[in-house]
């Protein structure tokens, strides 16, 4: 099996994996870093988003030996590690930008890849920006307010009463 | 000022920290040692009968521990219906069998055939693909009436009939409501298809099966939005498992609309397997499993018919509606056209007369059953569809036909022809804080912007009602359901003073855990970080019935709060013990027992100390410690009921909707957290918005689904949807339950299809397209075109 070496949230790993071993499957089951989910088998909810050489990538649209040599960060990658919340995690809680919370990591790492592009990016930007990210919950209208917020944006005219 | 703690209060949900940082437990996430991987075989052809199945060759593949098939359950049960419906002729419905894997016969594309269990997902898939099934292709039904036709192939032979029921209600009313047709001064008609859709929580479903030998206890973790229902049903039904040796776990779960209710037959294999392998044992659905294996939604075709006066009057209702049940019987499947359906036909209106027919068949699918809504979204969408088209027919403004029905103020409660009594509402009232939110008023001004970038602009206004907070237990046993639908708490004060609250409703993005805790720390004056909220794990919590049909604040909250009312109770004998007091005397206020008109007091905290450390303390008259358990059964369903706007505009050259806006003004009684309130909204509204524009679950004449992924099956996204308007500031309080509560779950879901569509036929006949009086949902760029070419 071949083997590979990537520096995951800072930490560098090195792993035996089959050749077909997914991205994603090497972070959940060979790391153990299961705040990265798997939402489908096509490449289209985003739910297993995360960073790869600090660009967005859906991590099951790309085998673990392809990231060989990468510097891959998660959402644990992106938390504090003191146990609170990075400005994008807390704007999404301030905004109810999550229910079920299952899409809720790709839709972070999603957002602070765009944020890091565009810092003040407009309501149709933070759209079209997560078009391949799919929230079953929340009818992304939180999680837009959240992203304007996070961008320092004032959203009081967004409020829903 | 908005309250920043307690009822009321939009606090910041406790629950977000773990999942906006990775922390979240979601059942895939749970792995146990020496635990082995389950992939199914699944049927490739709609229906067929299995001549053999060969597993040979698999069974010698690295890894593999074992291939089953319907050979290793043959002494167990099939996955159970929780409902019984009876049909106009006085029968029950024809109830097939729902075997863990297939016997004799395939009926659905995704039928489980097999299961290969191996050391690794990857051997267990290799494996499956190397067990050979020969089967013998039989034709299939995938059209109702098709399905109905003389000579059909049967789905299930033993039935000799693909009608599971043919239900009428209000039988009794048949010959008058047929009578006030003959008589009308006008009948408006449309046939129309409610979708099929596919739930998609983000979450596929997974179960992890778990069995020690050594003590004969099983544990399931599983998906699930009521684990005590499925330790119910798979324990007594289907393994002869009795509770006290079966846990069943659903840690976090991400999102469930319905489609997490039911009890699927890979919870009872890996349950069962557990123990034949004695190895823990996972499975994981593929999203394109979850296409094929979770219950499908809606899935109605049907004729309505409405009797008026010329003036408008609603005299009478009369529908005729073929529901699809797929090829077997899910948990509360025949419930869902039934008795959450024609029971909300009424509506907002004072319509007397009512009648309707649901005639339920099983096809070659999936099968079909509760999603977000039930029967409400159905019922809600032809009625107010049929109105639309009545108040064009009639030359009478939409808004003004609603208004001149609806049932007022002063009519409640109102009994409605349709069985149901409405305690409460105000439907004037949400209509006019519609008009301001939606700023009706500037439509036309708005109308004629886009008429200049050539678009065609509707507007399009509907009501809704709902029954929630489901159920009175006496009440739908007689209606069929094969189970109480109470809801439970216990809530264990500990000795420092705080509490623990086991709830039996179950949490999947409702956020409970932040606003069950605000209901108890409001009512003993205590910050909510003192309150725990438990659930999801039949082990810790009391036998509940869990999440669905916007049951849980108002049915698991007044639990809540009447066990919470027991423990005040207690404690303030307690208190009065300390004060040396009467009990009489004693008030709560702010977490502190007061002796009334006076300055001696007690803090929450050292009752409870004294209720756990019994030194000074009248133990012959009181026990110690404080934990109390309720079940809560509610006397009559909550009706939510609102009123919404949407405006779209239509792109003439491609039939492209675009949904401006879209406001919501709704009555869900009290409400305790806005905020989360207000979030269930948005997600319902995108939800209905999907089903009337983009979703819908296609099955070829084959029985092959088309739409069996995200590449083919079109989710809203974000760029689909606009910023929402939203309010419930309208409210009137619900007045049997304690909380005042309505549930606010499902209506955006219920109320936002029919805004839609009556949108964009409104755009269409304003922009000269007055042969467009309806199209079937969903209202693609494709549909819309063709609509509009004669």
């Amino acid at each position: 099996m071949p083997q590979v070496t990537m520096t995951v949230n800072g930490r560098q790993v090195m792993r035996e994996v089959e050749g077909r071993t997914l991205l994603v499957q090497f972070l959940r089951e060979g790391l153990g870093l299961t705040g990265t989910h798997v939402g489908c088998d096509t490449s289209q909810c985003g739910a297993c988003v995360v960073h790869v050489d600090g660009k967005a990538v859906k991590s099951c649209t790309m085998l673990a030996a392809e990231a060989d040599g990468a510097e891959v960060t998660t959402i644990e990658g992106v938390t504090p590690a003191d146990g609170g919340m990075n400005p994008v995690q807390k704007a999404f809680q301030d905004h109810h930008g999550l229910q079920c919370g299952f899409c809720t990591p790709g839709m972070v790492m999603t957002a602070t890849a765009l944020l890091a592009e565009n810092p003040r990016p407009s309501p149709q930007e933070i759209r079209d920006a997560l078009e391949g990210n799919i929230c079953r919950c929340t009818g992304y209208h939180n999680i837009v307010k959240a992203i304007l917020a996070a961008s320092g944006q004032d959203v009081s005219a967004l409020a829903a009463e | 000022m908005p309250k920043d703690h307690g009822i009321g209060a939009p606090m910041k949900r406790r629950e977000d920290v773990r999942f906006l940082t990775g922390k979240g437990r979601y059942t895939d996430d749970i792995n146990l040692p020496g635990q082995a991987y389950a992939v199914f075989v699944r049927s490739q052809v709609a229906h067929g009968r299995i001549r053999k199945i060969d597993t040979a060759e698999a069974e010698a593949m690295p890894g593999v521990l074992k291939v089953f098939t319907s050979a290793d359950f043959a002494d167990k049960g099939g996955v159970p219906c929780g409902w019984l419906v009876t049909g106009r002729d006085g029968q029950p419905m024809r109830e097939p069998k729902h075997p863990i894997l297939a016997e004799g016969k395939v009926r659905y594309v995704g039928d489980a055939i097999a299961a290969v269990v191996a050391e690794t997902p990857e051997q267990a898939r290799d494996a499956a693909e190397a067990v050979i099934v020969d089967i013998e292709e039989l034709p299939a039904v995938i059209d109702m009436k098709a399905a109905l036709a003389e000579g059909a192939p049967l789905v299930h032979d033993d039935l000799g009939s693909n009608l599971c029921y043919d239900w009428g209600f209000v039988e009794e009313n048949r010959a008058a409501v047929d009578e006030a047709f003959a008589k009308a001064d006008h009948v408006t008609t449309l046939e129309l298809v409610n979708n099929r859709l596919v739930p998609n929580a983000m979450e596929p479903r997974c179960a992890v099966g778990d069995y020690n030998v050594a003590t004969g206890d099983h544990t399931l973790y599983t998906t699930s939005q009521n684990p005590h229902v499925i330790r119910l049903l798979m324990g007594a039904f289907v393994l002869s498992i009795p509770e006290h040796k079966l846990r069943v776990v659903a840690p976090d779960v991400g999102g469930g609309f319905g489609s997490k209710i039911f009890h699927y037959v890979e919870e009872a294999f890996v349950t069962q397997a557990a123990k034949v392998l004695g190895r823990p044992v996972k499975w994981t659905a593929t999203r394109s499993e979850a296409f094929m294996t979770d219950a499908h939604g809606r899935d109605h075709v049907t004729r309505i018919e409405l009797a008026l006066s010329k003036d408008g009057e609603f005299q009478a209702i009369r529908t005729e509606t073929h529901a699809n049940m797929g090829a077997y019987l899910s948990t509360f499947a025949p419930s869902i056209p039934t008795w959450l359906h024609g029971t909300l036909m009424a509506g907002n209106y004072r319509t007397p007369l009512i009648y309707v027919n649901v005639k339920a068949v099983f096809t070659n699918t999936v099968p079909v059953d509760a999603y977000r809504g039930a029967g409400r979204p159905e019922a809600t969408y032809q009625l107010e569809r049929v109105i639309d088209k009545a108040a064009r027919e009639l030359g009478i403004d939409p808004i003004e036909i609603r208004r001149k029905n609806f049932i007022k103020p002063d009519q409640f409660p109102y009994q409605t022809p349709v069985a149901v009594v409405y305690d409460t509402g105000n439907y004037d009232a949400t209509m006019d804080k519609l008009i301001e939110i939606a700023d009706i008023a500037g439509f036309e001004k708005r109308r004629e912007e886009s008429a200049k970038r050539g678009l065609l602009r509707g507007l399009g206004v509907n009501c809704y009602i709902e029954a929630c907070g489901i159920a009175p237990s006496n009440l739908v046993g007689q209606l069929g359901a094969r189970a109480g639908l109470y809801e439970s708490a216990t809530v264990r004060v500990n000795a420092t003073g705080g509490l623990v609250v086991m709830t039996g409703s179950h949490s999947h993005g409702q956020g409970h855990e932040t606003s069950f805790a605000q209901v108890v720390a409001d009512m003993i004056g205590i910050p909510e970080d003192m309150v725990e909220i438990v659930h999801g794990d039949t082990a810790n919590t009391p036998m509940g019935m869990g999440t669905y049909g916007s049951r849980s604040l108002a049915v698991g909250g007044s639990a809540i709060v009447r066990a919470t009312q027991k423990i005040i109770a207690k404690a303030k004998k307690i208190a009065a013990h300390l004060l040396e007091a009467s009990e009489a005397d004693i008030e709560l206020k702010d977490g502190k027992f007061s002796v009334a008109g006076t300055d001696r007091s007690v803090a929450w905290g050292d009752v409870c100390l004294a209720a756990y450390v019994p030194h000074n303390y009248p133990l012959e008259e009181i026990e110690p410690g404080l934990e109390e358990t309720a079940f809560y059964d509610p006397s009559n369903f909550t009706y939510p009921a609102g009123a919404y706007a949407c405006e779209v505009e239509v792109d003439p050259e491609t039939g492209k909707v675009t949904v401006c806006s879209f406001a919501a003004a709704d009555d869900f009684g009290n409400v305790v957290n806005p905020m989360i309130v207000e979030g269930q909204v948005h997600g319902g509204l995108a939800q209905g918005i999907g089903q009337a524009l983009l979703e819908g679950a296609v099955y070829d004449e084959n029985g092959q689904l088309l739409t069996g992924s995200f590449m083919d099956y079109a989710m809203p996204r974000a760029d689909d949807l606009p910023f929402f308007k939203v309010d419930h500031s309208c409210a009137t309080p619900c007045t049997h339950n304690p909380l005042g509560v309505k549930g606010c779950g499902e209506a955006g879901a219920i109320g936002s299809p029919p805004a839609v569509v009556n949108a964009v036929i409104d755009a269409l006949q304003r922009g000269g397209y007055t042969h467009v009086t309806h199209i079937d949902m969903p209202l693609t760029p494709a549909r819309v075109w063709a609509a509009m070419q004669r």
